[in-house]
This record gives structure tokens, sequence and C-alpha cells, in this order.
């Protein structure tokens, strides 16, 4: 990460009438106890990074995997590239899950087969020639600074390696949105801001649609104020006062949706949890 | 308050039961519907079958021997060790081989399954595997079952062969008898009904322990502990369940075959 500061680059603004990537609408969860979502309303945008905030417990992981369908909402609906996907059966999902790419928590990565398998793993079950994966296996693993690991086997990585690679498998396949589930999580802060790095490349370069959940603020703060350079090559901050328009927050507290705005919205708001979440 | 806990259990077992029939039914009915994944099929051939060989080996060989010491200690009495070859090949081939190698290769591979498929759920490995578009019960479950089915038949023509085998080492070397009136009387008393019923079971038996195994890897909840409780689930309940529809098998067979 650099800490030189350069001229904002126009961010590419999603059409104003672009019908929402992902939209949920009165969403509600629970299992055998008290609600874990309640009512939860909000869209991803094309082009649009969203950050989900909250601290941990509360839904955040679970939110994540209704969108793209690995649950199912007890009441309320939730669309995902246009379709309504709460009661799709399983076999009509897999298909719009394969244009989604989502990072898990741990990197959950396929421990018995190689970094190259496992990055490749859409492409293998595509039948794609096995020249091909080859490169774009290491194109993807180039993108996250790991060509050195294409033989290896995810028990001989080490954590951050493990998300990067989980990085690369989300990326391979040019998804249509990327859904991360706190990719910086118990990571020391270096191998974090190389993740967050990233994130912030995908989004710049790609203007990939994207929901990232964290609850740590240095990190959703690091994706507003600064922009990936390519003259550079990494990331840069923006001039003071200014911060990626496209980057928005979310934030939960015990299932229920009570923040959703900019940068500059949530440093001013008067809700009492938010701002001791950012105390 | 006891009420309660009987009606709950009551209710956890019914759903169970209903689970375990849908689970087990999709992943027969996937084989008929592509994708089919046949080198992961080949795969766990290789490891449920070539894996198995050596414990089936022994067990065959083994329960052959023992059912020739028992025998000849009993028929000797009538005068009648002669037929200690048909007992033991009629006592393998109808019963012991099938329900031997389905409770050994229980051990070995309901266990492995649903440990393996348990940390893979409890890693998040299988909601990765639907995130990526890949259906884990044709992927994992389905090459899993049949491999089972497959291979269980074919290690029980081993445990079979092996016992007689065993038999007709205890009978020779211990029982100091006529090793080829050991094998004719193994030979001649054979009929088509009897290793029809020795190998229809092994059938069954292989969809039980594969579809318990990949059943409760697959509802694996609650970390490593849970692993460990799955695995102890998988193998108490397929050799249970083994044995309860071996009695089922053989009370069909003997109405369609009578002896």
């Amino acid at each position: 990460m650099s800490s030189a500061s350069a001229p904002a680059p126009q961010a590419p603004a999603p059409p104003p009438d672009a019908s929402p990537v992902v939209a949920l609408h009165g969403v509600s969860l629970g299992f055998d106890g008290p609600p874990v979502l309640e009512d939860i309303t909000f869209t991803v945008k094309p082009a649009e990074t969203r950050v989900l905030l909250g601290p941990a417990g509360v839904g955040k992981s679970v939110l994540l995997k209704l969108i793209i369908g690995l649950l199912r909402p007890l009441e309320g609906s939730v669309e995902l590239f246009g379709e309504e996907i709460s009661h799709m059966p399983e076999q009509k999902l897999f298909a719009l899950r394969s244009r989604a790419g989502m990072v898990f928590q741990e990197g959950a990565l396929f421990d018995s087969i190689s970094v190259r398998d496992n990055v490749a793993y859409q492409l293998i079950q595509e039948r794609v020639p096995d020249q091909q994966i080859d490169a774009r296996v290491h194109e993807a693993l180039s993108f996250v600074g790991l060509e050195e690991t294409f033989s290896l086997y995810p028990p001989s990585l080490s954590g951050g390696m493990r998300r990067r690679v989980a990085i690369a498998r989300a990326l391979i396949h040019n998804p249509d949105l990327i859904l991360y589930d706190s990719p910086t999580g118990g990571l020391d802060p270096v191998t974090s801001a190389t993740i967050i790095e990233l994130i912030v490349k995908q989004r710049d370069v790609h203007a990939t649609p994207s929901l990232l959940v964290t609850h740590r603020l240095q990190d959703a703060f690091t994706l507003c104020t600064h922009h990936y350079s390519p003259e550079h090559g990494c990331m840069i901050p923006y001039p003071h006062g200014e911060s990626h328009p496209n980057t928005t927050f979310l934030m939960l507290d015990e299932g229920h949706l009570i923040f959703d705005g900019s940068l500059d919205e949530i440093l001013l708001t008067k809700n009492s949890f938010v701002r001791e979440f950012l105390a | 308050m006891a009420t309660n806990r009987i009606d709950r259990t009551a209710k956890n077992i019914v759903l169970t039961v209903q689970d375990y029939s849908l689970f087990a039914s999709r992943a027969f009915l996937n084989l008929f519907r592509p994708p089919i994944y046949w080198t992961d099929f080949l795969i766990q051939s290789e490891i449920i079958g070539f894996g198995s060989v050596p414990i089936v080996i022994l067990t065959g060989f083994f329960t052959g021997g023992v059912l020739a010491l028992q025998s000849a200690a009993t028929l000797s009495a009538f005068g009648a060790t002669a037929v200690t070859g048909r007992l033991v090949s009629l006592t393998m081939i109808r019963e012991l081989g099938a329900v031997l190698t389905g409770i050994m290769v229980s051990g070995r591979n309901a266990s492995s399954i649903a440990s393996e498929l348990g940390s893979m759920v409890v890693t998040e490995q299988i909601d990765a595997m639907r995130a990526l578009g890949v259906d884990p019960m044709r992927k994992l479950v389905t090459p899993r079952i049949f491999s089972c089915i497959a291979m269980l038949l074919f290690l029980t023509i081993i445990a079979n062969a092996f016992g007689i085998a065993g038999g007709a080492a205890v009978t020779v070397f211990l029982n100091h008898q006529n090793g080829t009136q050991y094998f004719h009387e193994a030979y001649e008393s054979l009929h088509y009904a009897d290793i029809i019923q020795g190998l229809v079971k092994p059938l069954f038996f292989g969809y039980i322990l594969g579809s318990i195994g990949c059943f409760y890897g697959m509802r694996t909840t609650g970390g490593t502990e849970g692993v460990g409780r799955s695995t102890i689930s998988a193998v108490v309940n397929s050799s249970v369940l083994m044995i309860a529809v071996d009695f089922l098998i053989t009370h069909v067979m003997l109405s369609i075959f009578p002896t």
C-alpha cells in the first residue's frame, strides 16, 4: 500500500435506472429460536460496493448465504440478477450461483486438491481444456500475487494465502457479483491490507458489484478512502475529503438493518449504536 | 417433562427417517440424470473397494476357519464330519460372507465417508461447492453410494472364497480330514438360489452403508465434535440397519427359493 495521494479517478457510476444485482425485501430468517434476521431490505446495484458492518454474531454471514440461495428466508424475497430465488429449486440455483463469486470466512478451499484445481474448480466442471485452465489459473493467481502456489496444496498455505487463493477462485470466472465474507478476519494488519488492496483493485479495474462483510472498521474505511492506481500498481488514498462514490455502508444489529448510507452519512449519523461501533 | 422428552425424541426419529428416505432416494435417482461424475466413482471405488480387500480377506478366512472348527466339533458326535465343507460354504455364501463383509466395510468406510463429508460441511467446503454451482449430492454422494454397492458385491465374493479356503485349511491341517472331500461337499451342496441370495444382499448392504455414511456426514453440525458424533452414528446405524435388512431379505429369499 502506498501513502501517496493522487487525483481521484472517475469511478464508473451505475446508470440511475439500472436494475439491482441483488435486492432483498423484508427478509427474515431464524433457526429454532429467536430470529437471526428481521425485515432486511436493501439493494446492490451494478458497479456498487456495499460494506456490511456489525459486531460478531449478528447474522452477517447468514445474510450473504441468503443472497446466493445457500439458505432460504422464512419471509420476504431475495432477488439475484433480477430473479426471485427464495423458492427457486436448487437445480436452477446452481446456474445462477455460478455467475457469482463468494469468498468464505476461512477460505473454504478443498483440502484434498491442489491450489490449481481449487482455483479452476468451476472450469474443470465445465470441461474447459487443460491448457486454457492453466493459463487462466496463472492469471488469477498472479492477480492475487500467489503464482508460486500453483502446485501446492491448501494445508501448506498460511491463513492469508488461503484467503487470497479463495479470492482467485471467486474471480477466475469473471463473476457478475462478488460476496466477501470477512476476508480479513483473524489476519495480521499487513496481510489484511494486502487483501483489501485486492478487493479495491477488483472494484476499480473490473467494476464488479460486491458485498463485503466485515467487523473491522479500518478495512471498511480503507475501501472507501482508497482507489487502485494502475500507474502506481497499488492502491492509493483519495485526496482529503473525497471517497469512492459507489462504496456505501450497511450496518446490522441484533438481526435488524440499522444503517444504509454513504461514508459521510455514517460519520454524521445520530444512531447511538452506530456511533458506539465507530468510536 | 418425561412425556415432552419422549415426544421430542419420537419426532426427531420420524424426521430423521423422513430426511434419510428423501436423501437416499435423491442420491439413487441422480444416477440416471446427468451430469454423472464417473471419475469420482472410480476414485471412490479404488478407496472403498481396493482399500478394503485386506480386512475382507482376513475376516473371511478366519470366519471360515472358525466355522470349520466349531462345526467339526459338533458333527463328529454324529459321525458326520464329512459334511463340514457343505456347512462352511452354505453358511459363508448365504449369510456370513455378505453380513461380515458389510459390517467390516461399514466400520472402515461408513466412518470415513461420514467424517470426510462432515469435515467438509463444518469447514464450509460443501457451501463453497454449492456456491461454485456444483451439486454436492451428485459430485460427492452419488459416486460414493454406487461405489459402495459395486465394491461390496466383489468384496463379498472375495470373503466367500477366502472363507471356504479358511475352512479348508482348518479341515486339512487341524482336523486332518480329506481336502478333496471338503471341496466336493462345498461345491455339490451349492445351488443357484444360494448364490443369488448371497449376492443380492451386498447390493442392499452397499446402498445402506454408502447412503447412511453420506447422510450423517452431510448433516453434521457442531464443529469437530459434531464430526465425531456423525461418524459414530454412521457406523452404528448402518451396521444395525444392515442386520435388520438381512433378516428381511433372508425371509423374502426363502419364500422365493424354498430350501
